[in-house]
């Protein structure tokens, strides 16, 4: 029973540690809090959809090895006053983009930046906007 | 020494949750609602006289359309470790609080270990939708009910202002009309409602059914629940709405679980954007991100 609380005890502490609730869908427990990598790709779908919007896109590697990611952003309402919408990509379309990885280790994470080759940046809102601009993530 | 474990566990995670940093990533930051408008547009132009026994219009929350998010749960009891929002379980109602599998609050798992209904998209119900991921409503008068629609799945909901009583048994509910066969529980229970007095209505709720979830933090409630609404019309712009649970099975006490909420009237032309729970979409952002994020297989 003792050995059952302290795992409770571990496990809790661990998940509130890295825990930054940025959705009200799910915990953002499942990220590596305050890692950033950043990719540049094909686009191959935007998922304007609930309860999150996905971006996925094609990266290839130094090795010459494409890798498919998936990046999450908000739902369509919450994206939608900071700038984004159903048009915001299309597939075929390069693009740069910042993301904090899931710490599962598969090619996922939260989306906080991207930028067009010419410039153009879409940044979210919330906590993740704050992450990407350099405030608390 | 199980006692003393358990309040170490209690102390340790309630000092996470109450430090800064913690408290400051619980911050969404001030979200807009396009063409909405809150207070922090009007800062210092004081608001006309409130209209008597007059609810309807377009409400949105007045300090910022984040506010009604409420990921940590009901807003004034937050599942966050502080002894002040411990809500005052009986025994039965915490071991229905552990059985639910939240992805926030002190009981939070990760999203592929969930047993929350809302991401499959079952009906989220009343209250819930009013404690989690609430946004801009619209409030319709009738010479019988009062009508709330809500923007999330595109529900609403009747509070009925023609006199009748509220079931009297919850379990067996069935409305004092004649030749009105008794109801089920429902996901949306039975809403009756009355002014008070020129600028404060008072709602009423019972007949629930028990598998909706009070909030995001896995707060359950029985099917003796009863809600207690009040609007309280504090002027033109402004509604103030406090919400208490009241359910003997699970609370040994009532608690209020948003009190004073301050809900400030748009305009007429404002569209409440739409927002879908849709089953096959969520299937797939699962086998998109959900599952890879979690690191498991696809279902």
């Amino acid at each position: 029973m003792r050995n059952s609380v302290v795992r409770l005890v571990t496990a809790s502490v661990g998940l509130l540690i890295v825990s930054v609730p940025v959705f009200a869908h799910h915990s953002a427990a499942i990220f590596e809090a305050g890692t950033r990598v950043t990719i540049t790709g094909i686009v191959t779908e935007w998922f304007w959809a609930n309860p999150h919007c996905l971006l996925s896109l094609d990266v290839k590697g130094a090795d010459g090895q494409v890798v498919r990611w998936v990046a999450e952003t908000q739902a369509p309402p919450n994206m939608i006053p900071f700038g984004w919408s159903r048009q915001s990509f299309k597939p075929g379309e390069e693009v740069t983009l910042t993301v904090e990885p899931a710490r599962s280790g598969r090619p996922v994470g939260r989306l906080l930046r991207a930028v067009f080759p010419d410039g153009r940046t879409l940044v979210p809102g919330g906590s993740a906007g704050a992450a990407a601009t350099g405030g608390t993530p | 020494m199980r006692t003393r474990v358990a309040a170490f566990a209690i102390v340790v995670i309630a000092g996470l949750i109450s430090s800064d940093s913690i408290r400051a990533q619980l911050q969404l930051g001030f979200r807009r609602t396009p063409g909405a408008v809150y207070d922090v547009d009007f800062k210092g132009k004081p608001s006309g006289p409130a209209p008597r026994r007059s609810l309807s219009g377009v409400w949105e929350f007045a300090n910022g359309g984040a506010e009604g998010i409420q990921a940590m749960g009901a807003m004034a009891m937050p599942s966050d470790g502080k002894p002040e929002h411990e809500l005052p379980f009986t025994p039965e109602g915490r071991e229905a609080f552990v059985a639910n599998k939240p992805t926030f609050g002190v009981t939070q798992v990760p999203s592929a270990m969930t047993n929350d209904p809302m991401p499959g998209c079952d009906p989220q119900g009343f209250p819930r939708i009013v404690l989690h991921n609430a946004h801009t409503e619209q409030i319709l008068e009738t010479s019988t009910q009062v009508v709330i629609l809500y923007q999330f799945n595109k529900k609403w909901r009747v509070i009925w202002t023609d006199g009748r009583a509220l079931p009297k048994d919850p379990e067996n509910p069935g409305w004092a009309l004649k030749d009105v066969p008794p109801p089920e529980p429902r996901w949306w229970g039975y809403s009756v409602g009355r002014w008070v007095d020129d600028y404060t209505f008072v709602a009423e709720s019972n007949g629930f059914d028990d598998r909706t979830w009070l909030d995001n933090a896995g707060r359950p409630h029985s099917n003796a629940m009863r809600v207690i609404e009040t609007y309280r019309r504090v002027d033109a712009d402004h509604i103030d709405k406090t919400l208490v649970i009241d359910d003997p099975k699970y609370y040994t006490r009532p608690w209020a679980a948003f009190d004073k909420l301050r809900m400030r009237l748009q305009s007429p032309s404002l569209e409440i954007p739409e927002q879908e729970c849709v089953p096959s979409e969520t299937a797939r952002y699962n086998l998109l991100f959900g599952d890879p994020a979690a690191g498991v297989d696809a279902r």
